[in-house]
């Protein structure tokens, strides 16, 4: 990995793990019966959907793979990974249909 | 915890439940580890895919079963490697990681009714394995068969987590050996974006979800001036916000029509 240290690496790996451990062990572990306010429970549900997104949206329109220059194959693969996973609910099915449709329009447009 | 007291007042169990309820603990992990099993067929290529994409950004084999291991989280580990990958500050990697993670709080918190009564050592192994699949699955167990008893429930979700964590191991260790193999030209700088899509497709279930998600990513493009991937901060809270916002105010506008 450039531009990191292993030292640093490691950092990473061991902040983000505890981290997680201690998302998972929250409620479980140190709360008991104490039940999450509602409020506090509506926000999280949309962490997902607010995190994925707002983190690869850069990535598909301005792509590190062409220097920031706007591809439309991979706009084309974008649009059809996020169609097929709304469509079949299917992760894999998504993630599969999006790489050949990257493929397949990398092999037509250039 | 209403759920499991508006079940228990079922009087008479179905013949599923009454086999559930016989069940030792034993028994009940071999029955969790066999519902889990399919998860594998997700679980290989996404763990194969985290091998190959992390041993192609230069981490190395300790590194790579570093995150596999102890963190444990797939869409997290993709998260840090593609941060790392543009170089983004290491505190900027490590937050955006975690908060990808923010979900498992809430596995954890829903978890507690019926897994809240263990010692305090089960609940800290439970809580290492608390991944999408074995949550979903013990959940949807639980609420089903509200009547078994601790020691079942958690059998079952250590045979869920016997099922699904090794091969999320082997899984990736099986990518960074392919990965080598795989030439440099596949466009595998896509895998990441495509995969973080495909996870977040079936979430867009509710008009919230989708005002979030869209809201996520015209804020991430409109703040990606911001240095480091400072803008990830702005949009992801501006997005979960609306979500729950729009939510809101269609609970108040179903309230008021009913």
């Amino acid at each position: 990995m450039t531009g990191y240290g292993d030292t640093t690496i490691w950092l990473i790996i061991l902040a983000v793990a505890l981290g997680t451990y201690g998302l998972r062990w929250s409620f479980l572990g140190a709360f008991g019966n104490r039940p999450m306010p509602v409020w506090a429970q509506r926000i999280l549900r949309y962490t997902a959907v607010g995190v994925l997104p707002a983190l690869v949206a850069p990535l598909i329109v301005w792509p590190a793979a062409t220097g920031g220059q706007t591809d439309p194959a991979r706009m084309i693969a974008a649009v059809v990974a996020v169609g097929l996973g709304v469509a079949t609910r299917n992760v894999l099915a998504a993630i599969l249909g999006g790489m050949a449709a990257l493929y397949m329009a990398l092999y037509l447009i250039t | 915890m209403s759920a499991q007291a508006d079940l228990a007042v079922d009087p008479s169990p179905t013949p599923e439940q009454s086999r559930a309820l016989r069940r030792s603990p034993r028994q009940c992990a071999r029955h969790g580890f066999v519902q889990a099993l399919p998860f594998i067929l997700v679980l290989l290529p996404f763990g194969m895919l985290f091998g190959v994409v992390s041993s192609d950004a230069g981490l190395d084999l300790g590194q790579i079963l570093g995150f596999t291991v102890l963190v444990l989280a797939g869409a997290s580990q993709f998260t840090a490697v593609q941060l790392m990958t543009d170089h983004a500050p290491a505190l900027v990697v490590i937050i955006s990681a975690i908060a990808v993670n923010l979900r498992m709080a809430m596995y954890s918190a829903s978890l507690v009714p019926w897994l809240g009564g263990a010692r305090p050592r089960d609940r800290a192994w439970i809580a290492y394995v608390l991944i999408d699949q074995t949550y979903a699955l013990s959940i949807q167990h639980y609420e089903k068969h509200p009547r078994l008893g601790l020691g079942q429930r958690i059998g079952y979700f250590l045979g869920a987590a016997l099922a699904t964590c090794p091969p999320w191991l082997g899984a990736t260790l099986l990518g960074v050996w392919l990965g080598e193999a795989i030439p440099q030209d596949w466009a595998l700088d896509f895998a990441i974006p495509i995969t973080f899509l495909a996870l977040v497709a079936p979430m867009l279930r509710s008009p919230a979800h989708v005002a979030a998600a869209l809201v996520a990513v015209l804020a991430a493009l409109a703040f990606a001036f911001l240095p480091s991937g400072l803008g990830l901060f702005v949009a992801a809270p501006l997005a979960m916000l609306t979500g729950a916002g729009v939510e809101m105010l269609m609970e108040r506008r179903k309230e008021a029509r009913a």
